[in-house]
């Protein structure tokens, strides 16, 4: 049982982060050489979008535990994690399309990596479905498990294909975001606003997997009142 | 020996049941057929503009075909409980999905031995020539479609809204697969050197045992209740 | 005939089934609230209840189609959902549905049964247990064309084909004619002389007490009543299961 205190410190911390962000993403740090003020989205994007990863990685692994040690705790984790999964790579999505609006003049382009995250997106979504339809919860973990660990080993499968066939068929766009070459004050900005996810997923989880936690304690406390 | 005379059995029976009646096999083919004809109309019947596409156009028609054939490979089970009754005999899980697996890519696969030549001939293309070439790409990919599949018809199966929900899961997790077929059938319709389809064939061989071995392991928890 | 002791477990060899407070939820929805129970080789128990009262759930688990949500279920040796294909090779099943083919032949639905369970030269079996269900004449003809009374017989010609430790039914004496429940009492009676243990579950309560040697009602997931046939009639019997009944309606 994780305590009240940890999802109140992370609650906190988290704040703490986004706040710190918000100042060394559009106060602290200079704008772009290039691509001016809008290149500050990148504090919001590359954060976003590294997180989301690392929840579906989250997912892959105690999708595994689940199904080796049929815990309903790792199930808790999986889906939570898929929840906030989903949302941080829709969110990752949209502020990389707006983004994109003023640098490539285009709210949306089949580059490489922007297309394998919206199949990670595809995917995830279709786990969230699959969950909300299946009645019985022990088979819905199951089910869920089950596309967890084979959507995530899917995503480098993905990756490739989507690069080759954006490769062997146009050149790479000339702007690419990402941190390739950041000034050290760009990458403080980075790194805090990072650090702000990291602790916004951890609150997240921790709330949510309480949460399902209470939904079993119901389940068994009804369990015992019928027995 | 006795996993291989399980997998065989599962096989024989199914495709037995198909033979005599040819349901399934009958409405993807018509299936296909008519996406075929339609792409005719949808592309404004400029016979070069299909002819640059049809590596793309054919795959499309294969996985939405694929999809009918494998939901019903299932619902078949589903009636009179038989799927319960396969599942209380003494035999491996994997062999009961390895049977149905082999049942799903050959149903698949002779849609597509049919869809070949027809479209050759609706829109004027030599395929004969390239066909063992084509094959090579074909097979591999419809082993993919058909494992996923056979993986996900196993979830989706019981629910309500099974029929949306089967494309729903394998569209997104088989896209490299279809991207690499497609490309694969493009190289050799435009009669490219092979060596080109090549990483193409590499990337489904990847995606098939990542596949294939996944499933393996996941099925047995997938049906039990 | 071994009884049961005071805590209804068997003295002597192991049960074949045996079960301890078993419980099964489907979602919010108690199907079983702690089932104690026992049978043991060469016993056959009627199992009695109205629809949903859990029979079926309790069948599907102790033949390991279904995980319960807590207690233990040993069945034949095994305990339930890790005896693996070995449990399953033990256990007999007659299920609601007929579990057939309807695009195959009679011969080819016991052909593809044979082989799942792993017989070999079965030829000569089929031909036995289909001459004893009396559908010899029928071999050949589509399951699709047969009556539902003859796809029972052939669910049950299925069952014959091999030597079971347990036999699980559910409501098998649905849309059986007289000579097929018959035939199904010569069965039972012949694995139980075999050593088979029997669970009959149903809501016939001539047929069910006919056979049984020991009788149980489950009502709403739990077991109400339990004990031995030959401790009471018929008459009081059915006046018990309907006073049960009523209570289950009252609940």
């Amino acid at each position: 049982m994780i305590g009240r205190g940890l999802e109140r410190a992370l609650g906190i911390l988290a704040v703490i982060g986004l706040v710190t962000g918000l100042y060394t993403g559009f106060l602290y740090a200079p704008p772009d050489a290039v691509q001016g003020e809008v290149q500050r989205i990148m504090y919001l994007h590359v954060p976003l979008i590294l997180v989301s990863y690392f929840a579906f990685f989250v997912v892959f692994v105690t999708s595994i535990l689940y199904l080796a040690r049929r815990c309903e705790r790792h199930d808790a984790i999986a889906h939570s994690s898929a929840e906030i999964g989903v949302l941080f790579t829709a969110l990752a999505i949209a502020a990389g399309s707006i983004w994109g609006r003023p640098t490539w003049g285009t709210w949306w382009t089949w580059d490489a990596r922007l297309t394998t995250t919206t199949i990670l997106l595809l995917i995830f979504i279709g786990y969230l479905m699959l969950r909300a339809l299946v009645d019985d919860p022990s088979r819905g973990a199951t089910f869920g498990a089950v596309l967890g660990i084979i959507g995530f080993l899917d995503v480098p499968i993905i990756h490739m294909s989507v690069v080759w066939w954006r490769t062997l068929h146009q050149p790479a766009s000339v702007l690419r975001p990402g941190p390739s070459t950041v000034a050290p004050d760009m990458q403080v900005a980075l790194y805090t606003n990072l650090a702000a996810f990291v602790l916004l997923y951890g609150y997240f989880l921790v709330k949510r997997v309480r949460l399902e936690k209470a939904r079993w304690e119901l389940i068994r406390l009804r369990m015992e009142g019928a027995a | 020996m006795s996993f291989v005379r399980r997998v065989v059995a599962i096989a024989r029976k199914d495709l037995l049941a198909e033979w005599r009646d040819r349901e399934s096999f009958s409405a993807m083919f018509f299936f296909a057929f008519l996406v075929l004809f339609l792409f005719n109309f949808a592309l404004g019947g400029d016979q070069t503009l299909i002819r640059g596409a049809s590596s793309g156009l054919l795959w499309l028609a294969f996985t939405f075909t694929s999809v009918l054939g494998l939901a019903r490979s299932v619902q078949g089970e589903l009636e009179n409980d038989c799927l319960d009754g396969l599942l209380l005999y003494p035999a491996p899980r994997e062999a009961i999905y390895l049977g149905k697996l082999l049942v799903n890519f050959t149903v698949i696969l002779v849609v597509e031995l049919v869809i070949f030549p027809l479209f050759a001939v609706l829109y004027n293309m030599d395929l004969w020539s390239r066909l063992p070439k084509l094959l090579l790409i074909a097979v591999p990919g419809t082993i993919g479609f058909a494992a996923a599949g056979t993986l996900l018809s196993a979830m989706t199966a019981g629910l309500k809204a099974r029929d949306a929900m089967l494309p729903f899961l394998l569209f997104p997790l088989t896209i490299p697969l279809i991207l690499s077929a497609v490309k694969g059938t493009e190289v050799v319709l435009r009669g490219d050197p092979f060596e080109l389809a090549v990483p193409w064939l590499k990337l489904m061989v990847a995606f098939d045992t990542v596949i294939l071995v996944a499933s393996l392991l996941t099925f047995e928890y997938l049906v039990e209740e | 005939m071994v009884t049961p002791d005071a805590e209804g477990r068997m003295p002597g060899p192991a049960p074949a089934v045996e079960t301890r407070r078993l419980v099964k939820w489907y979602g919010g929805y108690p199907a079983l609230r702690g089932i104690d129970l026992c049978v043991a080789p060469g016993e056959i128990l009627a199992l009695f209840g109205s629809n949903g009262a859990g029979k079926t759930t309790l069948l599907r688990i102790l033949a390991g189609r279904v995980r319960p949500t807590a207690g233990t279920a040993r069945v034949a040796g095994f305990e339930v959902g890790k005896g693996g294909d070995s449990a399953r090779g033990a256990i007999g099943t007659l299920a609601h549905g007929h579990q057939l083919y309807e695009t195959l032949t009679a011969s080819e639905n016991l052909a593809f049964a044979a082989a799942m369970l792993g017989l070999d030269r079965a030829g000569e079996r089929i031909a036995q247990v289909l001459l004893r269900v009396g559908l010899k004449a029928a071999a050949g003809s589509s399951v699709r064309t047969l009556s539902s009374g003859m796809k029972r017989r052939l669910a049950l010609a299925k069952l014959m084909l091999r030597e079971c430790k347990v036999i699980l039914l559910d409501e098998p004496y649905a849309s059986l004619d007289l000579q097929a429940t018959k035939l199904l009492e010569e069965f039972l009676m012949a694995s139980k002389i075999g050593g088979a243990a029997t669970i009959l579950a149903t809501h016939n309560l001539t047929m069910g007490f006919g056979v049984a040697d020991r009788l149980a009602i489950l009502r709403q997931g739990r077991l109400v009543f339990e004990g031995r046939r030959d401790e009471t009639s018929l008459d009081a019997f059915r006046a018990l299961f309907s006073l049960h009944g009523e209570l289950g309606e009252v609940e």
